[in-house]
């Protein structure tokens, strides 16, 4: 009975779809728009503000230290989530729940919280403003994210694995190596682009932690956007959202991005 | 020759692997929101800034000023609006992309889930060039004939209440689709087969299996948007404010940091409230049948 | 009762499927497929993984659409039918009971769409619950019974309805081997009792014999043959259905006339035989419980022997291949592994297929 959709649902559907696209289509299409103010271009396309950008140093800067967090912050939050994900699904110990729970908890937490209470903690202890600072309450935030995928992989393997690799006379750091490792990869993968685009489009807390001279994209988009809205902060947007399409068809050529946000969608194939 | 049952018996080992991340944890979330919690407590003066003296002074303001109590409403009717929004869209819209055959389903997933990866600030601003006064839908309104003048769109709850279901709603369809895909999809045709219309399928078997994911998505999207401050800081602004726009004013302008703290732990709160409270509802009410 | 009834019963079809073919693609799934099917018959479609039985039932059941052929039921075309007003009763594989209706309410559901008023309803239900013995499971949601309960529950609601044709997908397949077998034994009785006419699509050779009038015997979406267990067990017209339906040896052999008798050869032993072939090469199908060990016939040499409880499974290495013979247990066990033995057989047993090697 799948793929049946009748009349009213196509039209709903169609309405959905535009719903959806066309707030991303306008920022593009201002983008491109020749005149100093924001309009539709109407008059052909210009890429003047694309040249504003480049020319801005503030916009240039705050791109490559987003980048930067996000990529420092992403593997660091890879190396702690692994092997707590490790301890979690292969051990039962005291506190087991408690430190489960513990580590999801950022995704409970209001991000405006976390902000709040970073601003004034890491200036406490001297962090403040400094791109370990950062790096640190990003983990925070997207421990979760990987810990989940990871923890999701190791549950999808067949426990007697480990018995039958140690039955051929393999020690634990070589089974670990050899046969669990390379079977959580695609887990630790996906969960690494999760946390990475989370990191790289944190605003609400960064935007506590952040100062003139350390800011990201996102946070410097904000402050600009608070003062004024003007093309080129559709410039910046747009070059964003190209960005995350570039992203999101790799996504789905690597993984399918269903199998990575929704499970595995077409497991069901039951005639 | 080692195995795998020796490694297994050293008692110290997950506590070993769960080290990194008790220490990240604990150093980095419980003791800035402990510190937090306890700056809330702290006395303020424009003159001598955050003081020693510990109090409920700045929650009893909260509670006895009108203005905060506003601002809570507010915030609550902007985040049940988004949940219900997000209900009526998401939910139909998971199930048909779930009926979708095999190209169409895959490209409209993409479209519905890849907003996900854009910036919230990049999406927010769309709408806000959207609802502008000379932004598409005035400009259209008046091409049209039907309004004189721009109508004012930005810096309303409305324009805020959509902004934020567009941002919000992935997490609706996503949880949506969790539940419909462990669906066994023969239970539709044992519907049919027994008789039973479309619709009728739909409203006593579909929509019923529903309900745990729509509840689910619920609760994210009702969590998100009570305290999302991206979208109403670009969309309400200065003039319409919520409880995370608030928080952000106290501390970068008003410079009131323990007021802003316990308006931060009041939201906290709330939120988890309601978000264990719901949890534990639906966990009772579904218990009985998926145990 | 109704075996015998049904099985002589020659008179018009109650369903029929004409030429009934389903295509993806390129891939013909089922292939003109021809059918009649009798009132209050029991009817298996047997075949292996693949060779189009589930498709044949949705494709009954309204689910899949047909490319060509046609469906009548009591000369009803139902193919221009939608599946729900089809009034057909249908176990799914899966059982697809609804996870959030208990088993009363999952019974229910048929009639309360069909607005049968809420006492008769009751009842109803009352009474099919009582059929498939789960009398006192009607509060139960069915994420709480077992896999047996379940199924019980899936025949109860397909049944209430009193379809005009009960279709059954595999609904034992996820069942276990004791429990398949006390459920082959509840099916029977509760068709019996009913006499409702039923299709059951089925991988299991056994289970077709034990539960049917007739079985069609499907292979890559064509019909092999249909008729009753015995006919097909005993006189398979193709050696896939000879093979399918049980252990059977097939030989290459020779027909020849001797003083106008017909005569199967197998190697220098003959055997006189009933066949319409004319004189010839041709293979030959022997079910291994119609060997025997004699004094003399086909030599051989004994290369394993299985004990099975009731049986004794002995291969013999022959000069025309690897032999199965079963022999009954009768106390004296058969000849060890490597002495020499020799092979008899009936000619009456032979089964033969066209002319061949
Ligand atoms: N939607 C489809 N698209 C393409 N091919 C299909 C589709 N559904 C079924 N098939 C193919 O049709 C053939 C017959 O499928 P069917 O499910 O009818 O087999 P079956 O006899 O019920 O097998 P089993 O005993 O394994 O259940 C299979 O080869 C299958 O791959
Ligand atoms: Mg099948």
């Amino acid at each position: 009975m799948r793929g049946r959709n009748g009349f009213w649902a196509l039209a709903f559907h169609t309405l959905f779809v535009i719903f959806v696209l066309a707030p991303i289509a306008v920022v593009c299409l201002i983008a491109f728009t020749p005149e100093s103010y924001l309009a539709m271009p109407t008059n052909g396309f210009s890429l003047r503000w694309f040249e504003a950008l480049l020319d801005n140093r503030d916009f240039v800067t705050s791109f490559q230290t987003s980048l930067m967090l996000g990529l420092l912050s992403a593997s660091a939050a890879a190396l702690v989530a692994i092997p707590a994900s490790i301890a979690i699904v292969r051990y039962r110990f005291p506190g087991r729940l408690f430190l489960l729970t513990l580590c999801m908890s950022p995704l409970m937490i209001p991000s405006i919280v976390l902000g709040v209470a970073f601003l004034r903690y890491l200036s406490q202890i001297g962090l403040g403003s400094t791109m370990p600072g950062l790096i640190l309450s990003h983990v925070i935030i997207i421990l979760p994210f990987i810990l989940r995928t990871v923890m999701n992989s190791f549950g999808s393997l067949d426990p007697a694995l480990d018995n039958a690799a140690a039955s051929l006379g393999s020690s634990p750091w070589t089974t670990f190596r050899r046969v669990t490792f390379p079977l959580i990869v695609p887990g630790v993968v996906s969960g690494w682009i999760l946390a990475f685009i989370t990191s790289f489009d944190e605003v609400t807390m960064t935007i506590f932690i952040a100062s003139p001279g350390l800011t990201t994209l996102p946070v410097r988009l904000m402050l600009y956007i608070e003062d004024s809205i003007d093309p080129l902060v559709a410039a910046v947007s747009a070059v964003l959202i190209a960005l995350a399409v570039l992203t999101m068809l790799i996504i789905d050529r690597l993984f399918g991005l269903d199998k990575i946000l929704i499970g595995n969608i077409d497991s069901d194939k039951n005639s | 020759m080692s195995d795998t049952l020796d490694f297994r018996r050293i008692p110290w080992s997950p506590f070993l692997l769960a080290l990194p991340a008790v220490v990240v944890f604990f150093g980095f979330l419980l003791a800035p929101l402990l510190s937090t919690a306890i700056l809330s407590l702290q006395a303020f003066s424009l003159y001598t800034g955050i003081q020693n003296v510990y109090n409920l002074a700045n929650y009893i303001e909260i509670f006895s000023d009108n203005y905060f109590f506003e601002i809570f409403a507010r915030t609550a009717r902007i985040a049940v609006l988004t949940t219900v929004l997000a209900i009526v869209v998401g939910a139909p819209e998971a199930y048909i992309l779930m009926r979708m055959r095999a190209p169409w389903r895959g490209l409209f997933l993409l479209v519905a889930l890849g907003p996900l990866l854009i910036s919230v600030v990049s999406r927010t601003l769309g709408w806000a060039l959207l609802f502008g006064s000379n932004g598409l839908i005035n400009e259209t309104l008046m091409a049209l004939g039907l309004v004189e003048s721009p109508v004012a769109l930005m810096y309303t709850e409305f324009a805020v209440v959509i902004a934020l279901t567009h941002v919000l709603m992935p997490f609706m369809i996503i949880s949506v689709m969790v539940t419909l895909q462990r669906l066994n999809p023969q239970i539709e045709n044992a519907s049919l087969s027994l008789g039973a219309s479309g619709f009728t399928t739909l409203r006593r078997v579909v929509i019923p299996q529903m309900v745990p994911g729509i509840l689910a998505g619920s609760i994210i999207v009702f969590a998100m948007a009570a305290s999302a401050f991206a979208t109403p800081q670009i969309i309400g602004g200065r003039r319409l404010k919520v409880i995370a726009t608030l928080v952000y004013d106290e501390f970068l302008y008003s410079l009131n940091w323990p007021l802003g703290a316990a308006l931060a732990m009041l939201l906290f709160a709330a939120v988890i409230g309601v978000t264990v409270g719901c949890n534990a509802l639906a966990e009772r009410y579904f218990a009985r049948i998926y145990r | 009762m109704t075996r015998s009834n049904a099985a002589t019963n020659t008179g018009h079809a109650y369903l029929e499927l004409a030429s009934l073919t389903k295509r993806y693609g390129q891939i013909t799934v089922v292939d003109s497929l021809t059918l009649d099917v009798r009132k209050g018959e029991f009817l298996s479609l047997l075949g292996p993984s693949g060779c189009g039985k589930t498709t044949t039932l949705q494709m009954i059941g309204g689910f899949v659409e047909p490319t060509s052929g046609n469906i009548r039921l009591q000369d009803r075309d139902l193919v221009r039918t939608p599946p729900s007003k089809r009034g057909l009763g249908m176990v799914f594989q899966s059982y697809a009971l609804f996870p959030h209706m208990t088993a009363a309410q999952n019974v229910a559901y048929g009639l309360e769409v069909r607005r049968v008023g809420r006492a008769e309803c009751e009842e109803r239900v009352a009474r099919a619950l009582d059929l498939v013995g789960l009398a006192k499971f009607g509060d139960r949601y069915p994420r709480r019974m077992s896999g047996g309960q379940q199924q019980r529950v899936a025949l109860a609601r397909a049944l209430v309805i009193e379809p005009s044709i009960l279709l059954l997908d595999e609904p034992l397949s996820n069942l276990d081997a004791s429990l398949r077998e006390e459920m082959q034994v509840e099916l029977r009785r509760i068709q019996q009792v009913t006499g409702t006419t039923t299709i059951l699509v089925t991988h299991d050779q056994n289970e077709a014999m034990a539960l049917s009038d007739r079985i069609v015997v499907m292979r890559a979406g064509q019909v092999e043959q249909i008729g009753r267990p015995e006919q097909v067990y005993e006189h398979p017209q193709t050696d896939f259905v000879a093979q399918f339906l049980g252990k059977t040896n097939l030989v290459s052999a020779s027909v020849r006339t001797v003083n106008g008798v017909k005569e199967i050869v197998i190697g220098d032993q003959s055997f006189a035989c009933d066949t319409a072939l004319p004189e010839g090469p041709v293979r030959i199908a022997i079910r291994p419980e119609k060997m025997r060990l004699a004094s003399s016939g086909i030599p051989g040499i004994v290369k394993n022997r299985v004990f099975q409880g009731t049986l004794w499974l002995l291969e013999i290495t022959s000069e025309h291949g690897t032999i199965l013979v079963q022999q009954p247990n009768v106390g004296t066990p058969p000849p060890r592994i490597g002495s020499a033995c020799h092979l008899d057989l009936d000619g009456r047993d032979i089964h033969t297929f066209g002319t061949g090697v």
